[in-house]
């Protein structure tokens, strides 16, 4: 066995055991192990949301990005900055309420605001339909990082197996918890080697960050910078962007979750002032891809996710390559396991209780959220094995189909809600209805809005679809206001 | 309140800003001016987020160490 593939073994079992260890002193009851018993303190939700940013789409795709395309790949370090700012009023309310009727999940939080389980099992379905094909891509990162630093001892599709088995073993055993200990782990490894490879590179390969840039913008004028046209790449399309994916950020059913396991409010507002410099280190991860576009050239297509490694295979030794292997690794089980975790709690408590079995207890949803693991699990696998151009698609909607979301919980918050959850229900099916049919016919927005000055054609399509939803959320709401006095017996005590 | 505007700047900064400053040189920090500015702004919103933090009167502390109730 090489240096490399024994470190990647090591850091995985290691994983695994303290994923199993996590639920030590706890009864595993539903509230523990959806959302640990909302217990945790400001340390371990930070690093839960945090979670979001430092996933393989980070590690692997912010450098093929980066290597690939150039400028756009700012757009990441920006949205979660802009994201963090709303989280701060965002977050604290949504946690009060959640606190006060013991939810726990996200489709919960819709079917007691507004009333309405039918919302809910709908909020369950656009959130499974988002989340199996973001489990699946961190499948396929698992699998393309074993596969290169353990130098092909393992392939691809071995390394989903186990991945997938030891990630449903853990959240099987202690939920939630399992993450929060990974992710302590993730954290420190992937920081060190970030920022080590980041800083590294550029100087070994380059002299200095400054003569890389200078390279990189003689060998490929305008790389570095936004052009004036062009859909996903102009400036019209960072800012539409930008803005669309911080609003969705905290719309993701598995980041949602995670602020219910705070143990008090403010953790929320402390964080919105660190994690914007914690997440500075996507910067490094940019240096990394920058560095590999002139020494690693000719990758194309889906294999510019592989531009840090095959530079990391060039410059360094074996045990090294293992341990940015392992980091590697961890960046796709925690995020994995959080997923699996909000996936199979969706289906058990939203969609089982919601729609079939309303008088179901705790105990039985909890007793079906873990069958549900090996069940989403295998159903991952299978796609990331076979799934092919569908599970792309679906990839491409859903940070669209969360961002619907939005408008139903931010009116939810305000103090009188004078939405109602007919215009919620409308409103979340037109908007992923929209997302779902530009997706598939490849429609942009000059293609709809052929009317648009040019400039306007680059914004996000999936500006258009929370519009709509925006419009016909408003006008059902308002028809179907409930009258003067009737409206107090279904108004939510708050 | 007054001090919620200033979590406005971010997002001036940010998404109008960027249209200006979208150059590569010269190089900041051994960074492109246009990722300089972007850096340089989620170090402003940290400093943003402390200094609302400080304002907001949901942060101090009652008597007996329970967070004040919550204004809004």
């Amino acid at each position: 066995m090489s240096s490399s593939l024994l470190i990647i073994v090591a850091v995985t079992l290691f994983a695994l055991y303290l994923g199993i260890r996590a639920r030590r002193g706890h009864d595993m009851s539903l509230e523990q192990w959806t959302v640990g018993g909302r217990s945790f303190g400001t340390a371990f939700v930070f690093l839960l949301m945090a979670g979001e940013i430092y996933t393989t789409f980070t590690f692997l795709g912010g450098s093929g990005f980066a290597y690939g395309k150039g400028a756009p790949v700012y757009y990441i370090l920006a949205y979660a900055t802009l994201a963090y700012v709303l989280s701060y009023w965002l977050l604290p309310p949504v946690w009060r309420y959640a606190k006060t009727h013991r939810l726990v999940s996200q489709p919960h939080f819709f079917a007691r605001k507004y009333d309405s389980e039918t919302l809910g099992v709908l909020v369950a379905l656009v959130g499974v339909a988002a989340l199996i094909p973001y489990l699946v891509l961190q499948l396929k990162g698992l699998g393309i990082i074993v596969a290169t630093t353990s130098y092909g001892a393992i392939s691809s599709s071995a390394a989903i197996w186990i991945g997938a088995a030891v990630v449903t073993v853990y959240v099987m055993a202690s939920g939630v918890r399992g993450s929060a200990w990974n992710s302590v782990v993730k954290d420190l490894l992937i920081l060190g080697i970030v920022l080590f490879l980041g800083i590294y590179l550029p100087i070994h390969h380059y002299g200095s960050l400054g003569n890389m840039f200078h390279a990189i913008d003689a060998a490929r004028p305008g790389f570095l910078t936004f052009p004036d046209k062009g859909a996903s790449s102009s400036v019209v399309w960072f800012q539409s962007t930008v803005l669309l994916t911080a609003l969705g950020f905290f719309m993701w059913p598995h980041t949602f979750g995670s602020v219910f396991t705070a143990k008090d409010e403010r953790i929320f507002r402390r964080n919105a002032m660190v994690l914007p410099i914690y997440q500075l280190i996507l910067l490094f991860v940019f240096f990394c891809g920058f560095a590999a576009t002139l020494k690693v050239p000719g990758l194309t297509g889906g294999n510019i996710d592989l531009s840090l490694f095959r530079l990391t295979l060039q410059t360094f030794d074996p045990w090294f390559v293992g341990v940015v292997g392992a980091a590697g690794v961890l960046t796709a089980l925690v995020p994995g396991s959080m997923i699996l975790t909000t996936a199979s709690t969706l289906l058990a408590n939203d969609v089982y209780r919601g729609l079939l079995q309303r008088d179901a207890s705790d105990a039985r949803v909890a007793k079906i959220a873990r069958f549900m693991v090996p069940v989403v699990a295998l159903v991952a696998v299978l796609f990331t094995l076979h799934g092919g151009e569908t599970i792309v698609a679906l990839l491409l909607m859903g940070y669209n189909f969360v961002t619907q979301l939005f408008p139903a919980v931010v009116c939810s918050l305000a103090a009188r809600n004078r939405a109602t959850r007919q215009g919620a229900f409308c409103g979340i099916a037109v908007g992923v209805l929209m997302v779902a049919v530009t997706t598939i016919m490849h429609l942009s927005v000059g293609q709809l809005l052929p009317f648009l000055p040019d400039t306007l054609k680059d914004v996000n399509i999936g500006f258009v679809a929370l519009t709509l939803n925006v419009i016909v959320f408003a006008i059902v709401s308002a028809l179907t206001q409930p009258h003067a006095q009737a409206g107090q017996s279904h108004a939510q005590p708050r | 309140m007054s001090f919620r505007l200033l979590a406005v700047l971010p997002f001036i900064g940010i998404l109008l800003g960027v249209p200006f400053v979208n150059r590569v040189e010269p190089l900041v920090l051994g960074m492109p001016l246009v990722l300089a500015w972007i850096v340089m702004w989620v170090v402003l919103t940290a400093v943003i987020m402390a200094v609302v933090y400080r304002l907001d009167p949901a942060n101090r502390e009652t008597v007996d160490g329970r967070p004040a109730e919550e204004r809004s």
